[in-house]
């Protein structure tokens, strides 16, 4: 389109809009239309990654770095959507994962499905509003449904069966499923010995998961304590240190540096001589008063000058140099020290305790780790794992951490639901029976809802290579039949439908923060009936 | 335009590919790269050149980390066969190319499943059974001499043979191999290759290189010192002696007049006499500083007959205080703490046109010097990547000593395993299992193209030997004919293998399981 210009008596023209800066405006039902087609064509794109045979998706960022994932949260957000609808819904994965860690899939093909479903009643000529009520109502029921059909699973620090079957179906769909019983036993012994039972509160900040390229998968291990990546500061240091009692200092092995402004200035020989003594005699009274405290292990936030470096190796405490904050706090919880931010503040009863510490080197490379095991307080652990290449570890991780969240769930509350799509089928059936008994419109919306429930079995079956709509249609006819609401999609192909029986289970939490989130942002999008976006201004 | 066509959700120059795309852009990626390296496997295997298209320098390698890393790639498979072969660099230092060519013929058979239409999850599920055979295949064949010294010895000579023998250095082999041995049984089990210094000069020949049996640093002496020092006690330092700075924050030297300038000046060169006084304390007759030594400290030196050294390097400073047995100091205040370094005999010598410093006879001598003499420095380069891909071989094995015959033989090992599995698996995954035994079998095949024999031929009349009971044949490649590795001598390392085989069927796994590509629009590159 060209610009709008009028021209004034002389003839120049004057601009009235501006060449591209038309403003685009969608509105009314072509705005939802649009919506809705956006929306699934995002969750079109995860949809295959659900289930324990989903597929993964490599995804290349704007650097030309290589990310391959099966997590729905980090595929979304790493694939740089643009479209404003598809952006709510990156966000509406990323609450999932912020709020529970595990399902961030499933939110995003549900809420496609529900939109999807609008689309056909918008057709049909049923307001938005109305959609949006009767998916409420729906979501409402549903939710009733999966508390009534809640399972509680026991389990304590002795007794954490229940805990490895639910870690297990959350890695079951990721790549680690190669050593599952290794990662689900990490994640579940992670999360226990961080967990506090009494408070059913796990804290994050206690477990690291750190990796290292190299070696298998197999070779990935739960240490307890802390790895950090760093060296002794001085080489001729000694590698390995039994019960070391550790000064954990914030504090330079330098000579002080007052905050203030300040000049010092040298005048006279006198003052010179004296300034090289104070020197000296600080660097002295540093390492005594380390010495003193009884530590035979000092561990500082910050450098050491070559001096102090090599007094403290003359003094024999060996010393870790630039350990990161995180790091050292890390280190202070699971040692029991305290950070000591000043030399003279240190006393024995402020160093942490910890068995073993020894520096780990890494095949070819001049890489080397430290790591602090036997440590005073056991509850700071760090995952370490190995693999083959770089995105194997990436994707590790991340499906350990969710692994890791769905047990802390499960912690915080030890209710489960079926998985393998079984809880959604009698969500479906429980919500169509309580559909007929609602006299307005809503009845239509809420009979969208239940059939949007589907599309997860559906998605499952599909991806496992099944006949999807028949096979939902027989584990459907099961549940009415049976009336048995642990019947699910039998995806590993192990001949039983039985869910109780193949031990998927996924936590209440979960699947109920799936279908609230999932309708609270279809609410939102139908809403919205007109998109005014500006023109970008060229040149 | 409507509203209700279709919706662009990305930015725009990002683009997606999907299920049979994508799944064929990873395939042809991973494959085109295994393709151009495995014409450098085995040793018939030829080199690559390698320009750089910036600033025209060549590179002659056979090293397929190296070449690798060199080539500019944009498909996201091929990275991940890059990355994996980066892994193995780091991880065992040799196999490079092995691992992705295994990955990329792993994937090739994959492919084929998926075009017969079988799932890629079932493909993982068989390929995952087959690396377990093939990996308890690996353990039960692997063998420790770590027991009998000269055994071992003798294995890991072998070793550093066959590794050496696909590299430019294989004309002279016994001689590196030696070399390279005497060289990691200096370190006495540390697995940290700093220590092993190589120096490169060119001239004379490939066969002219040597193990120094004392430890050589590449700078000078200073002025006017000794240049040959019997019976040497070294202190090795990291100081500052330039001047000594003082370190308080925000002092400076202010003076109102030139008369207390030069007083100043004065004190600051008695400190730094002190501070030479110090040192000579010690009772040492060399001084070696990991920083600059100013002329004035030098001369003091000189004065008191000692020899000193100036600047030599992190690394050099660290070798030096493993081979005296001497201690790093950076404080002089108690002479009597700090542990000297000792050696019979320090001298200048020369090689081709510079002059080095030879430290001879000495006490600790856990770390060494290898000198690399070749005809041109591209030559030399690639002898340095070679030996190094030794070295790190050696180190591993010091460290993990177990040991599997080489030429094809561990391949048709496992691949006999799998098949073993794939017989008696129900279903699907057998089909992928047998699969994996035959991406196993290409590997010996590839080796016999390289060297030009019938290889069809030859990989068959392995595996019957194989099966026969004989489970020590293995390809010659010498003469193209079967042959017992044992008594050829062909072996290679448990870990190298093993690292191979995980690495490759890790990231087989990974791109078997992908079914979308999407790429990010590329970051706007702004000239600055």
């Amino acid at each position: 389109m060209s610009a709008v210009y009028a021209q004034d008596e002389y003839g120049r023209p004057i601009i009235i809009v501006r060449e591209g800066q038309k403003k685009q405006r969608v509105s009314g039902i072509e705005a939802h239309k649009s919506h809705i087609l956006a929306a699934r064509a995002v969750a079109n794109i995860v949809k295959t990654s659900l289930g324990p045979r989903g597929l993964d998706k490599i995804l290349i960022s704007p650097d030309g770095e290589i990310t391959v994932t099966n997590d729905g949260a980090t595929i979304l957000t790493q694939m740089e959507v643009q479209h404003q609808i598809a952006k709510l819904l990156v966000q509406l994965s990323k609450s999932q994962d912020d709020e529970i860690g595990d399902g961030t899939t499933g939110v995003v093909v549900m809420a496609g499905a529900l939109l999807e479903e609008a689309d056909a009643m918008l057709d049909r000529g049923i307001h938005p509003i109305a959609i949006a009520d009767g998916y409420e109502r729906a979501c409402n029921v549903a939710v009733a449904h999966l508390e009534s059909i809640a399972d509680t699973v026991p389990f304590d620090k002795n007794n954490t069966d229940m805990l490895m079957r639910t870690a297990k179906t959350s890695l079951g769909s990721k790549i680690v499923s190669k050593c599952h019983d290794k990662f689900a036993k990490m994640a579940v012994d992670a999360v226990l010995s961080v967990a506090d039972l009494e408070r059913k509160d796990v804290d994050f900040e206690l477990i690291k998961v750190d990796g290292k390229m190299g070696g298998s998968l197999v070779d990935s291990v739960l240490v307890k304590g802390v790895v950090v990546d760093k060296d002794f500061s001085h080489p001729q240091m000694p590698k390995e240190l039994k019960n070391c009692k550790i000064a954990i200092l914030t504090c330079p092995f330098e000579p002080p540096k007052p905050k203030t402004k300040h000049q010092l200035d040298i005048t006279s020989v006198e003052e010179y001589k004296n300034l090289q003594q104070y020197e000296k005699d600080k660097f002295n009274e540093m390492v005594k008063q380390v010495k003193d405290s009884g530590a035979n292990l000092v561990i500082c936030q910050w450098g050491f000058d070559d001096e102090a470096n090599h007094l403290l190796m003359q003094n024999q405490l060996p010393a870790v140099r630039w350990v990161g904050g995180p790091e050292i706090e890390l280190i202070a919880i699971a040692t029991n020290g305290r950070i000591v931010p000043r030399f003279a503040e240190l006393t024995p009863e402020k160093l942490g305790f910890a068995g073993t510490v020894k520096e780990v080197a890494f095949g070819t490379t001049k890489d080397r780790m430290l790591v602090i095991e036997e440590c005073a307080n056991s509850r700071a652990v760090t995952v370490f794992v190995r693999g083959g290449n770089k995105m194997i570890i990436d994707e590790a991780k991340r499906s350990l951490h969710d692994a890791i969240c769905v047990v802390r769930n499960l912690v915080r509350d030890n209710r489960i639901v079926y998985g393998g799509g079984a809880a959604e089928i009698t969500c479906s059936l429980a919500i169509e029976k309580a559909a007929d008994q609602v006299s307005s419109i809503e009845q239509y919306a809420m009979r969208g809802f239940a059939s949007a429930l589907d599309a997860i079995p559906l998605a499952l079956a599909e991806n496992s290579g099944l006949s999807p709509i028949e096979t939902l249609a027989d584990v459907k006819s099961r549940h009415a039949t049976e009336n048995n609401p642990w019947l699910g999609i039998d995806c590993n192909l192990k001949g039983s439908n039985d869910m109780r029986k193949q031990f998927v289970f996924d936590p209440l939490l979960s699947k109920r923060s799936q279908f609230l989130l999932a309708t609270q942002l279809v609410k939102m999008i139908l809403k919205i009936d007109d998109v005014i976006m500006p023109g970008e201004i060229e040149g | 335009m409507s509203g209700i066509s279709p919706v662009q959700i990305f930015q725009d120059n990002a683009t997606e590919e999907r299920a049979e795309n994508a799944r064929l852009s990873s395939f042809v990626g991973a494959i085109a790269v295994g393709d151009l390296v495995k014409s450098t496997l085995g040793p018939k295997g030829m080199d690559k050149i390698l320009q750089s298209l910036s600033t025209g320098e060549i590179m002659v390698t056979n090293d397929g980390a190296t070449i690798l890393k060199s080539i500019a790639l944009d498909n996201a498979a091929a990275k991940i066969l890059v990355n994996i072969s980066k892994v193995q660099d780091d991880e065992v230092g040799d196999g490079t190319t092995s691992v992705c060519v295994l990955a990329a013929e792993l994937l090739r058979e994959g492919e084929k499943l998926v075009n017969q239409k079988i799932h890629p999850q079932t493909i993982v599920e068989g390929y995952r059974l087959a690396s377990a055979a093939a990996y308890n295949a690996l353990e039960a064949a692997a063998i420790d001499n770590s027991k009998n010294p000269s055994a071992f010895r003798q294995d890991l000579i072998n070793i550093a043979k066959t590794t050496l023998s696909s590299k430019v250095l294989s004309q002279d082999k016994e001689h590196f191999a030696k070399l390279a041995v005497d060289a990691v049984l200096r370190l006495k089990g540390s697995t940290n290759l700093d220590n092993i210094q190589i120096i490169k000069k060119a001239g004379g020949r490939l066969i002219d290189s040597y193990l120094d049996e004392g430890f050589i640093l590449d700078k000078k002496i200073g002025v006017n010192q000794p240049k040959r020092i019997e019976n040497a006690r070294i202190l090795v330092a990291n100081t500052p002696m330039d001047t000594d700075k003082i370190k308080i924050f925000g002092a400076r030297v202010r003076v109102d007049a030139t008369g207390k300038l030069a007083e100043l000046e004065r004190a600051e060169r008695n400190k730094m006499k002190e501070k030479v006084e110090k040192i000579k304390a010690h009772g040492i007759n060399c001084f070696v500083n990991r920083q600059l030594i100013y002329n004035w400290p030098e001369q003091l030196f000189a004065d008191s007959g000692m020899m000193s050294i100036e600047h030599a390097d992190f690394d050099g400073i660290e070798r030096l205080a493993l081979v005296t047995g001497g201690e790093i100091a950076s404080t002089f205040d108690h002479p009597e703490l700090v542990k000297l370094g000792h050696c019979d005999l320090i001298e200048e010598i020369i090689i081709g046109e510079d002059r080095l410093i030879k430290f001879s006879g000495v006490a600790a001598g856990e770390a060494c010097t290898i000198v690399l003499r070749g005809a041109t420095t591209h030559l030399l380069d690639e002898a340095e990547r070679s030996l190094h891909d030794a070295l790190c071989v050696l180190s591993q094995t010091v460290a993990e000593p177990r040991t599997l015959l080489g030429g094809g033989c561990a391949e048709m090992i496992m691949s006999k395993a799998v098949d073993e599995v794939a017989k008696v698996t129900p279903g699907k995954q057998a089909v992928a299992c047998e699969s994996f035994a035959k991406a196993l079998r290409e590997l010996p095949t590839i080796l016999a193209n390289n060297a030009g024999y019938d290889s069809s031929d030859l990989v068959a009349k392995l595996r019957a030997a194989h099966y026969s009971g004989n489970n020590t044949a293995g390809l010659d490649m010498y003469n193209g004919s079967i042959a017992d590795m044992r008594t050829l001598g062909i072996v290679e390392s448990f870990k190298l293998k093993k690292q191979v085989l995980m690495s490759a069927s890790e990231a087989t796994e990974m791109i078997l399981r992908v079914d979308d590509i999407i790429r990010c629009a590329p970051r706007e590159r702004t000239r600055e």
